[in-house]
């Protein structure tokens, strides 16, 4: 089995592993870990394109690799904005979860 | 050849594309460092800019009959990134800027800075956000480059999410998160996406992507699982049935200036990107599975929407409930406007036209439901008995988007239904015509269920007035929605102008 292979397989288990999380676990912090997990199967499969690409003297192809970096900053981001969202729930209800009815302190509030 | 050579260039007119990006851009960063007081007048300073460029846009795009392409830096593609702006992208460019000055000001109300107050973190975070999400619409609309429209989307999210949250009430916050989730799921679907085509064909760059797909005999199974992953992540992100859960309740909790901006703006610029990817790069993978798919989850998101909104017992939420039946009407032009059948362009400008007489309907309600849950403390509808008498403008404003929302003439939503329909009779696929005349039924009976009391007379206990400009501006937008019932043929061949279908036929 090549690297490359290898790698690939890698990419494909991380995104099922994320994906599964993403779509079964119902406690939103591992929603978010498992949305981390599935980027980074993503971000992998970036790398082995990127080192399909090789060409012209480059060992890589660069333009995945910088796809991958703004890729890296974006989901960065995403964690952050969702961690802050979590903090302030949690501060706001002593809880953080998705079910509707759990925030219990404002009465008459069916959102 | 003729076509690439064209969209590698920089044509005249092309910096405007760079402007309508960088006036929002520097409108957020300017807002955000020289902060709260000064947020609001830089961003109603710079809104009739924006429009003056989107509409200088349109009208470019409209005298020369061609796209307008900027080559940004002079590095062309696949290295580079194209901005370019054809007939679709010039009119949503205008209805943003015109729903988000209409959004801005009406928001003046609620996210105003006074000289003797001090300063807050809800009106920076609001007047900041709204420029951000404009900045981000403009390029989903001018972006030519695969990646470079992952980036705006995300963008356009980070910008949505926290104002659905601005009042930081725990339920908002729920929402928010959820619909953050929601938008990860979908956005991380269409990189993986982005990731297969880079990989096969080696660039992300729109008209090159579409003809190397275009000049191969036999594509590869991956372009198709790349192009399905794409769509289930736009989807996500454009809430249609059965990815729908998030929506309602992030649209109906957000304050209504932001309310309307997320459902007139925000759930088409995914749409936007699907037209896009379908019709644009890939047209040739459009087999009827593929749009019958799409339309008949349209069609689930018409009727599963409107009973739901017919059920609701709060009036945002109602108007959410109908923003899923309404994207559900956008899908329907998958399986008509494909191909370059004599029906196909009619379709095309139906699908484009019920785009923007929601955006501006849609718009006009949120705002309307805004202000009576302004003026009587809540937005039950069981409650609203003679709300018609306390505020007129208001609920006119109402009625007129609800007119629109059910296709009667004369409105935007009249037009856009009857492309459809003429289209879906030429074609001879009469399920959705079906679908479109019983959705049109079911939405007169959620706004009769909102108007009929409204009208009724009796007396309401009103808490806190509304001041009148704030109604006319949600009667502006209305007004708006009902006007593009009268377009001119003019403004028909302005939506013409780029469709995918020729730039295919002319390879």
């Amino acid at each position: 089995m090549s690297a490359a292979t290898l790698a690939g397989l890698t990419g494909t288990a991380l995104v099922g592993l994320g994906l599964y999380g993403l779509l079964t676990d119902p406690h939103p912090l591992r929603k978010l870990l498992a949305f981390n997990i599935l980027g980074s199967g993503v971000f992998l499969l970036f790398g082995i394109i990127a080192r399909k690409g090789a060409a012209a003297g480059f060992a890589a192809d660069p333009v995945p690799q910088a796809m991958v970096i703004t890729g890296i900053v974006v989901a960065f981001s995403a964690t952050a904005l969702a961690v802050a969202l979590l903090l302030r729930l949690f501060q706001e209800t002593g809880g953080a979860t998705l079910n509707p009815d759990a925030p219990a302190k404002t009465p008459g509030a069916d959102g | 050849m003729l076509a690439i050579a064209l969209a590698l260039a920089t044509t005249g007119g092309g910096y405007l594309l760079v402007l309508a990006i960088i006036v929002p851009a520097i409108g957020m960063l300017s807002s955000l460092v020289i902060g709260g007081r000064h947020a609001e007048r830089i961003a109603l300073t710079l809104m009739p800019a924006g429009l003056g460029l989107a509409l200088a846009i349109a009208v470019e795009v409209w005298v020369t009959g061609q796209p307008l392409v900027y080559i940004v830096g002079g590095w062309t593609p696949p290295l580079g990134i194209a901005l370019r702006a054809d007939g679709f992208s010039a009119v949503m460019l205008v209805t943003a800027a015109l729903v988000i000055a209409a959004a801005g000001y009406f928001a003046r109300a609620g996210f105003s800075t006074p000289p003797e107050l001090a300063e807050k973190r809800a009106p920076l975070a609001f007047w900041t956000l709204l420029q951000a999400l404009w900045a981000a619409l403009a390029v989903v609309f001018l972006g030519g480059d695969l990646f470079n429209l992952y980036v705006a989307l995300e963008l356009l999210t980070f910008a949505a999410v926290p104002l659905v949250c601005l009042d930081g009430r725990p339920e908002t916050l729920v929402a928010a998160l959820r619909y953050l989730l929601f938008a990860l799921f979908g956005s991380v679907f269409y990189l993986l996406g982005a990731a297969l085509l880079y990989g096969i064909y080696g660039t992300l760059d729109i008209v090159l992507l579409a003809n190397r797909i275009a000049a191969e005999p036999r594509v590869a199974p991956a372009v198709g699982v790349a192009a399905g992953l794409m769509t289930a992540g736009l989807l996500a992100k454009t809430a249609l049935f059965p990815l729908h859960l998030w929506l309602p309740p992030a649209h109906a909790n957000a304050p209504a200036a932001a309310s309307a901006v997320l459902s007139a703006l925000v759930v088409k610029a995914s749409f936007f990107l699907i037209v896009r990817l379908w019709f644009d790069v890939m047209p040739g993978l459009a087999t009827a599975a593929v749009t019958t798919v799409l339309a008949t989850l349209g069609a689930a998101a018409i009727l599963f929407g409107s009973v739901l909104a017919l059920r609701q017992a709060r009036l945002k939420l109602l108007i959410a409930y109908s923003t899923v039946a309404q994207i559900g009407y956008l899908f329907l032009m998958f399986p008509l406007a494909i191909g370059g059948h004599p029906w196909s362009a009619e379709a095309w400008s139906g699908g484009v036209m019920q785009t923007l007489s929601h955006a501006f309907a849609k718009a006009a309600m949120f705002l309307a439901a805004g202000l009576v849950a302004e003026q009587l403390g809540h937005d039950r509808i069981a409650e609203l008995r003679g709300v018609g008498r306390a505020m007129p403008m208001t609920v006119f404003a109402f009625g007129l988007g609800g007119l629109s929302l059910m296709g009667l003439p004369p409105s935007g939503g009249f037009a856009a239904k009857w492309l459809l329909l003429q289209a879906s009779v030429d074609s001879g696929q009469w399920s959705w015509a079906v679908v479109m005349l019983a959705g049109g039924l079911l939405a007169g009976g959620y706004v009769y269920r909102v108007i009929a009391p409204a009208l009724a007379s009796a007396s309401v206990a009103v808490t806190a007035p509304v001041s009148r400009r704030r109604e006319a501006v949600a009667l502006a937008l209305a007004v708006g929605a009902v006007l593009l019932g009268f377009a001119p043929a003019e403004f028909f061949d302005l939506l013409q102008i780029g469709r995918p279908v020729a730039t295919v036929a002319l390879q």
